[in-house]
Parts: structure tokens; sequence; C-alpha cells
């Protein structure tokens, strides 16, 4: 029994959030990895730009709500998704006309890209803030639970409710599907051969006749729709503030660098590795111990590595130890 | 127009344009502006020697600069002695315990070479090591915290001088780039970028976070002033300072501010004379010479026998410092660590569109850079505020739209910023004042 | 003015002649208009001077290309055999001279547009989509057309039976020598009429270059012309119907490439003996 409880809390407070946690991870840093493959740089305008399209996705919802229009026990915010996809897309692809072409036609190095993206941070930056303001915005309805922590006790008469948010639940099956479709597109589908073509070899990209213009613009479609699904995935599962998803560069970096920068499958790794490590180091694992030590034994402390405050420090450990051990990540990114 | 002419004519600008605050809004703020651009610049300064220098993409510029706070709380504030008689020999125990088994640990891994375990070795220690660490840290922080929290909580510094804590903040500044230098440096510029914007962001946890060293987000108020410095309160006391103020027609409380303000730019512009010089001195010796070879071409310096990675640690370590030295000077004025007040835009990226703009590679680029664009990033606050009043001019007055457009325009500065540094990497991508 | 019968490899018992693939040209019906009679080449590269941008290059050199020949560019280090090729294949700029295709001027045209008018060409090294299959490769060489591509792709089989049985791995972790065949055969999936090869036969062993060599006679026997750069240059004559050896940017000898073996000067300077 209570290996059973142990079992219980071990999946309510590590496992499903940690699982929830990875996939947003998951799909912030594929976003990253496409970019760096692409268009070959480091987008430090990332997190922002979920922040952007996630305020597209939230006015859209509210439109939607005040319309009366719902998505029954779904939060509406799914609803709103398209939307913010198509008008963060839009964005995107007016920011690469305004801005990075130009490097790109001049063949600059790849710093030069970055600190561009510095300038357009700041831009999405002020945008956000100046629209939505700079603070915490609530715009999950729908149903709370898929499974609520008093109805599983009921249900199995265990000491330890297991809670399953519906958030949790709509984060990882929508990571899963836009995973599928991704790699679908990406192996299956002429334009998605290309991209990955232009992004092994562009030099003989194009003396195939690949349109680098076009490659470019389908990416930053793509990445507009996984930056946008990952931010609102995030703030229906947590929160949404401006200043948080800036934060999520350093997790999403991590991610997309461990697992091997350019690599999509290696972004997806990557995530969930740094979800798992994020939750399992910052867990007080006290209740799961007590369950299964004897009752002697049962520890005074929290049993916690690290407080959750310093949880951006296990994404910097681990990102440390890869550059340290294997600097082209785990999947052999194209990075050296 | 060369730089010769050119440099002296934009600094003149940017005189007039303190000048011009002073005339036409108040002095007060002209000098507020003048000390922190001169903060800025040696900020500016310092991220100059890495990317101009050495072209190292360093973006924990704000980690650095609040290790230079720290500091600046660490030496100049009195010791609780209550709070160390209650834990502080303790904490000092379980910090030796912490970073005992971090070293422990690269010494066994570095050891089992051919050891299959090693891995798992090294992680028993380091979580074993974790616990005792926690378990002995807990009691002590605890211990240390219940000491008086309403003003003190925390093990307070050593009570010396506050200039002292110039150069230690420069020295904890270095000490975290040395690290990070260390493991990151070698490796692609981006990498090092993410890193750096890692450390700083655990910096800042740290500070926000161990109330006994630095009371958090509680702040640590009332620094002392340092040296030439004088209080307001003591100055509108001095019979010699009333009378002077008299015979300049002047309110004695505005002229003792006044003083106050020119006596830290005073110290201010010293500091940055000095590491002006320094910084001019370095870039035309020999070794300057080699830095920037070894930037210009890493390829064809490394065949030439230069170790670049040893190089690009000295001048990061170096450049590092200097924001520290800045952390530390902004912490003395302020006479407060905010730890709450540390943003990334404000004290890192801001930092880089002073670079750019100044002009990256040139010394007096970065100083014009930084000056110049903090004067911006202030004075784009009320421009804005007053913009949108005019545009929203037609709204009613009780409008939501109308009180949300006044209310954001603050952040109109990011995108007069962002805006600003696309357009100077785009159409001037060589800065105000190019390296040649 | 070519005579076929005159190619420098007749033994046919090292070529594989049975079931012997045919390569249709794209564009069999084209060119007609500007055809500058039967006389002329079918591709030109015609007294070009120029170069990267710095200094010239190439002075007056002039490289041309019959139909289902073999023409050969040989010469010493630096002689500016690859830039003389990249000049025709308009990946640098001559400002004098001209290119011509099929009697049309192409010199203005940018290296895609070339592609598109039917020239193949395989750089020397990065030549692959080194994290995409065999297939994917053949694949992405066949972008720009629009029909169906499995008629090619069978073809390209053929020539190359081992890269039906590789088709589904990555073309990365494949032997120097079936690299060299994925890059030749991504450039015959746009049924080009030119095939230009920059030193196909670097790093390779000799066995594997002699395959090669095989390989690139049957292409040219489908038709379609074959402009080579070489650094083997002994074996390389041996195979070319034209022979053009390039000193410092300029022409030094031209003629076939059995004549140029036999030639003493040619031998001493350029084929050690």
């Amino acid at each position: 029994m209570d290996f059973l409880n142990a079992l219980v809390a071990l999946l309510n407070f590590v496992i499903i959030p940690a699982t929830a946690y990875g996939s947003q991870l998951a799909l912030g840093a594929l976003g990253v990895t496409l970019i760096y493959g692409i268009l070959r740089f480091s987008n430090f305008a990332h997190g922002d730009g979920m922040a952007l399209g996630t305020m597209f996705v939230i006015l859209t919802t509210w439109g939607l709500q005040a319309a009366g229009i719902s998505f029954g026990p779904l939060p509406t915010a799914l609803l709103a998704l398209p939307i913010g996809i198509a008008l963060t897309a839009l964005l995107f692809i007016a920011t690469d006309r305004a801005v990075y072409r130009f490097y790109r036609r001049q063949k600059a190095a790849p710093v030069i890209f970055v600190i561009a993206s510095l300038g357009v941070m700041f831009v999405y930056n002020a945008l956000t803030r100046f629209i939505i303001g700079p603070d915490d915005q609530r715009f999950a309805d729908g149903e709370r639970f898929i499974i609520s922590a008093r109805d599983f006790r009921e249900a199995t008469g265990l000491a330890e409710g297991l809670a399953f948010r519906t958030s949790q639940g709509i984060t990882i099956v929508t990571a899963i599907i836009v995973v599928a479709a991704l790699f679908w597109f990406l192996n299956k589908t002429r334009t998605g051969k290309s991209m990955r073509a232009f992004s092994d070899n562009e030099d003989l990209a194009l003396l195939s006749g690949i349109n680098p213009e076009r490659v470019v613009m389908v990416t930053w479609i793509i990445v507009a729709a996984l930056a946008v699904t990952a931010g609102t995935l995030y703030g229906l599962d947590k929160s949404y503030r401006p200043f948080t998803y800036f934060q999520l560069l350093l997790p999403i970096f991590a991610s997309a660098i461990v697992g091997g920068l350019g690599n999509p499958l290696g972004a997806i790794a990557g995530g969930f590795i740094i979800a798992y490590s994020e939750v399992m180091v910052t867990y007080a694992w006290k209740k799961i111990v007590t369950y299964l030590v004897p009752e002697t034994m049962a520890p005074e402390g929290l049993v916690q590595l690290l407080g959750t405050e310093y949880k951006f420090a296990v994404s910097f450990v681990i990102l440390i130890i890869v550059l340290l051990v294997r600097p082209t990540g785990i999947f052999r990114g194209k990075a050296v | 127009m060369n730089n010769a002419t050119r440099t002296p004519l934009l600094f003149a600008c940017m005189g007039f344009l303190i000048i011009a605050t002073g005339v036409l809004q108040s002095w007060d703020s002209a000098l507020n502006l003048l000390n922190f651009g001169l903060i800025a610049a040696i900020m500016a300064l310092g991220v100059n020697m890495q990317w101009g220098y050495a072209g190292l993409f360093n973006v924990g510029i704000m980690g650095f600069v609040a290790l230079g706070g720290v500091a600046a709380v660490l030496v100049s504030m009195p010791p609780v002695n209550d709070a160390w008689a209650q834990g502080g020999l303790r904490m000092i125990f379980a910090l030796a315990v912490g970073v005992g088994t971090i070293i422990g640990a690269i010494m066994v891994f570095r050891r089992l070479k051919a050891q299959r375990f090693r891995g798992l070795i090294v992680l028993a220690i380091l979580v074993i090591g974790a616990m005792i660490f926690r378990a002995l840290f807990g009691p002590a922080r605890d211990a240390i915290e219940a000491v008086n929290p309403a003003g003190e909580g925390y093990l307070g510094g050593l009570g010396l001088p506050i200039l002292l804590a110039w150069p230690i903040g420069a020295l904890f500044a270095a000490g975290a780039a040395w690290i990070v230098g260390k493991t990151a440096l070698g490796l692609r510029s981006d990498y090092l970028a993410i890193a750096t914007l890692g450390i700083s962001e655990i910096i800042l946890a740290v500070i926000r976070n161990e109330d006994w060293l630095t009371r958090g987000v509680k702040n640590v108020n009332g620094l002392p002033r340092p040296w030439p410095v004088p209080y307001e309160i003591e100055l509108q006391e001095d019979p010699g300072f009333l009378a002077r103020a008299e015979a300049w027609g002047m309110d004695p409380v505005g002229l003792s501010t006044l003083t106050v303000k020119l006596a830290y730019a005073g110290l201010f512009l010293l500091v940055l004379l000095i590491l002006m010089w320094l910084a001019q001195k370095a870039l035309q010796s020999p070794w300057g010479r080699m830095m920037r070879a070894i930037r210009d071409n890493e390829t064809a310096a490394e065949a030439m026998g230069k170790d670049v990675k040893k190089r690009h640690l000295h001048i990061f370590v170096i450049g590092s410092a200097v924001c520290g030295l800045a952390g530390a000077m902004m912490t003395t004025m302020d006479g407060l660590l905010n730890p709450g007040a540390y943003q990334p835009l404000r004290y890192t990226f801001l930092i880089w569109v002073m670079v750019i703009v100044g002009g990256s590679g040139n010394n007096w680029g970065a100083v014009l850079g930084g000056m110049l664009v903090w004067f911006l990033y202030v004075q784009v606050e009320p421009l804005g505020t007053w913009l949108m009043s005019v545009m929203t001019a037609g709204l009613d007055d009780g409008s939501a739209l109308k009180q949300h457009l006044i209310d954001n325009a603050i952040y109109m500065r990011f995108l007069v910023m962002g805006i600003f540094l696309l357009l100077v990497l785009r159409f001037s991508p060589r800065g105000l004042i190019p390296e040649r | 003015m070519s005579d076929y019968s005159d190619r420098g490899n007749k033994d046919a018992s090292i070529t594989r002649t049975d079931n012997m693939p045919t390569l249709t040209p794209a564009h069999p019906e084209s060119g007609p208009s500007h055809y500058v009679g039967s006389g002329g080449p079918f591709l030109i590269g015609d007294g070009m001077t120029g170069g990267y941008g710095g200094a010239d290059i190439l002075h007056d050199c002039t490289i041309s290309v019959d139909k289902g020949e073999i023409a050969v560019i040989v010469g010493p280090n630096g002689a500016g055999k690859s830039t003389a090729m990249k000049a025709v294949f308009g990946m640098l700029n001559i400002h004098t001279g001209s290119v011509r295709l099929n009697g049309e001027d192409i010199t203005a045209l940018s290296p895609q547009a070339r592609v598109n008018k039917g020239m193949g060409f395989v750089p020397q090294t990065n030549n692959i989509f080194t994290s995409m299959t065999v297939e994917e490769n053949l694949e992405m060489g066949a972008f720009i057309r629009r029909d169906d591509i499995s008629q090619t792709m069978e073809q390209v089989y053929e020539l190359f039976p081992i890269l039906r049985d590789k088709r589904r791995q990555p073309a990365g972790e494949l032997s120097g020598g079936q690299r060299q065949q994925v890059a030749v055969g991504r450039a015959l999936m746009t049924q080009p009429q030119v095939l230009m090869l920059d030193e196909p036969t670097a790093g390779v062993s000799p066995i594997v270059m002699d395959e090669l060599f095989d390989r690139i006679i049957e292409v040219a026997r489908t038709g379609i012309s074959i402009l080579m750069v070489e650094q083997n240059a002994r074996q390389a004559l041996e195979i070319a119907d034209k022979g053009y050896v390039l000193v410092q940017g300029r022409n030094r000898y031209t003629d076939t490439g059995k004549a140029l073996l036999a030639d003493p000067e040619v031998r001493k300077s350029f084929l050690g003996g």
C-alpha cells in the first residue's frame, strides 16, 4: 500500500509535471534548433517571440470568451491558437524581411545575426508589455481536471491523491501531435526535405535549385507555430507573464544544446532531460521517502537537493557538463 | 571625418545634451544622467574589451554587475555580531563542506579515468555531499536570519571603507568570469553567450534568495558613503556651506544634493579616466595588438603559436572585472543593494546597445555609447508618456484604453532602444566612433 | 569535329555494357533558335578572363565540349583548372569572353539558371547531403523538376547499382567512392545535357577511380557531354575525347586525349615522364 502511495506521489509530483514541462521545453527548443539549423544563428528573441505570440492567443481568447464562444471542457485558447500562430508567423516573416534578410544577403557572421536578434528582442519585449502589460494574465478556462485528487482517492482508496490537470493532458497530447506533424513534414514532404537539405548543405541546396527565401519563410512559419504552441501550453499549465518567457530562454537553449543544436530529435530529448532533472532536483522527496522507508527512518528534512528558486541552476549545470563532455550535444548537432 | 575630429565633436554634443537637460529640466536630473552615464560607460568599456578586442559575446553582464553590488555590501556594512555568534562559524563550515564536495568530486572524476562506475561514484559523492551540506546549512541559515529580521537577519559585512569594495567587486566578478571562461571559452560564441546568461541568472537567484548573505529582496539600506563624498545633512549643518549657499543665492538643501552628486561625478570621472588610460595603453601595447590579431584571425594566430584560449580567458576576466567594478560603484552611489531591480534587459542587453552604438573595438566609442544610450534611455520615458498623452488626447479621459496606453508608455523605451540598435547595426555597423 | 569512335577507352570488357541505362536529356527539343550551326561545340567557355574579384586567374582561356563527348581539364596545382570549370558554370565573374550552351549565350546567367538550362555540376567537396538518405539526395537533385522522377531515379540506380541497396541509408555513412556515386547521381537527376565534374576521383582508391571513370564513360555514351577536372591526369586523358592542359590560367595544350598522352612534351612536363 505504501509502495503504491509512493508511486502515486511520484507520478503526481514528478512524472506528470516533468512530462508536461518537458513537452513545453521540447517545443520551444525545436523552434530554436530549427532557426539554428536553417538560418544558422542562436535566436535570442525566441523567448520574447513566444511571449508575444502567446499574447495574441490570449487576446483572441478574451475576444472569443466575450463573444460567448467556448470549446466545451477544453480551454478556449486552443481555438484561438491558429489565429495566434497566423499573426505570429506574419510578424516573424516581417521581422525577417526587415532585419535578418539583409544580413543573410551580406553573408554576415552568425554573431551579427545574434546581435540583431537582441534588437528584435527589445522590440518584441516592448510590444508585448505595451499591449498586454508586464503582469500575470489568466486565460485558462474549461474543465480544470481530467482526474482530480479527491476523485482518485475515492476511486482507489489510497491515501495519496493523483491530480491530472487538463492543461497537463492537453500539453502532452498537443506536443505529441505537433512533433509528429513536424517530423512527418520534415521527412515526407518535398518542402520539408528541401529544408533539411538546406540545413545540411546550403551551397548544394542552391545548386539543386532550392529557393533559399522560400525555405527561410517556411521555417519562420513553423517556428511561429512551435513558439506560440509552446507559449500557450506553458501559459495554460503555469501562468502567463512576459518576463517568465524571457527566462525560459535559458532552459530552452540548454535543451537545444544538450540535444545537439540543429538536430530536431535532440531538441526533444534535451527538453525532457532538462525538465526531468529540474523537477527531480528541486522536488522535496520527503513524502515519497517517508512512504518507502520504515517509520523510524523517516527523514526530518525536506530531502530536497536544491530550492525551486534555483531551478535555473539545474539547466545551467547540465549545459556545462554537456559542453565539457560532449560539446556537439547528445545527438551530434551541427555545432562544435 | 576621421576619428580625431569626430570624437571630440561627439563628446561635445554629449556634454551639450547634459547641459541642456540641466537648463531645461533640472540640474539634479542632469547630474543623475551624468553619474549613471559614467557608470554605464564603464560597463560598456568592460564589455567592449571582451567584444571589441577579442570578439567574445558576454550576455551575463548583469551577474557581474550584481556581484560588484554584493561586494559593496560585504565590505562596507558593519558586521552583525549577534548573527555571527548565532550561526557565523556554522555557516562557514557548511560552505566549506559544500566547496569540499565539489572539489572532491572533481578530483575523484580526474583520478578514476578508466573506471567504469566513475559517473555513478561522482554522482554519489555529489548527492551525499549535498545532503550533508543542506543539513549543516539549513540550521545555520535559520539562526542567522532569526537575528533581528526586520533590520538585519544577515551576517553583515566587514565594516571597511566602501572604496575598498570597488576593487573587491572587480575581483568577485573576475572570479565568476574565470569559472565561466574556463568551461565555455574555446567553444562557439553562442555557447559562451548561453553560459554567461545562465551564470548571471544564477548569481541573481543567489542574491535574491540567500537572505543570510545579502538580505535578499529585503534590500540592504544605508551603505556608507565613499571617502570624499559628504552627507547632505552634514553639509546643511556646516556654517561655511550655508554661507556659500547664501552667497550664491541658492537653496542649501538643493545645493547640498548637487554637491554630493558632483562629488560622485568627480570620483566616477576619475575612475573612468584611469580605466581609459589603462585600456588605451593596453590596446596599443604588443599585448593589445596580439589580442586584435587573434580576434581578426584566430586560426592564423593559433598557427603562430598563440594560446588563443588563454588570451581569451584573460580578456574575459578583465572585462568582467571592469563590469564588477562598475557594479560596486553603482551600488555605492545608490546607497542600497536592491536585488529586485536587476533586470537583464536593463543591465545586460542595454549595455550591448551601448557598445554596438558607440563603436565596437573603440574605447572612446564605448564610453560615448554608454553615456548617449543611457541619456536616451532615460529621456525617452517622459517623451513616450508625452507622446502618448498627445496621441490619446482625442479619447475620453475615463477610457480604459487611454489609461492603459499611458500606463504602458514607459515600455516605449525598450522599443526605441531595439530600433536604435537595429538601425545602427544596419546602417552604421561600426558604430558612432569606428575602431579605425 | 569530334570523332565518336576515337574514345579513349574502347575496351568494352571493363565497362558494363549489358543492359546499359539510357539517360534521356531533359531538353531534347531545346536550342535550335540560337544554334550557330553544326560546326559550333555544344558548350563552350570562349576566351574567358576573370577571377574571384581580386587578380585575374583565367587569361583568355577556352574550354569546350561536344555532345556525348568527354573533355578533361588537367594541369599542375594552381593552374586554374577548377576555376575554369567554375567559370563555365557561372560561379565566378568573367569580364572578357563568353559562355555559350548550344549556341545560346549564357554568360550572364546564375549557376541556378544554368542548372535549369540543362547543366549539372558536381562540386569537389561537400557534394552530397550527408544527413539525408541516398534516395533523398537523388530527390533533392531533381528538386527543380515537377514531373515524375521515378524513371530517372531508376536509371541512376541502374548506373550505380550499389546505391539501390543503400538507398535508405544516410549518404554520410557511405564510403568515399559511394559518396561520389551519390554526388554524380544527384547531378544526373535533373537530366542534364552537360555534366561537370570537379575532381570526381579525389581521395578515392585506384580501383574505385577506375570504376568511377567507367561509369562516367557510360554516362557519356547516353549522349550527355562530360566536362571534368582531374588530378589523375594520365588516367583521365585515357578516357578523354578532348584534353586541355592549363598552366597559370592559360591554355597550354589542347588536343585529343590520345594525342596529349602521346605528346612527349606533355608527358615530360605534366604526366611525370
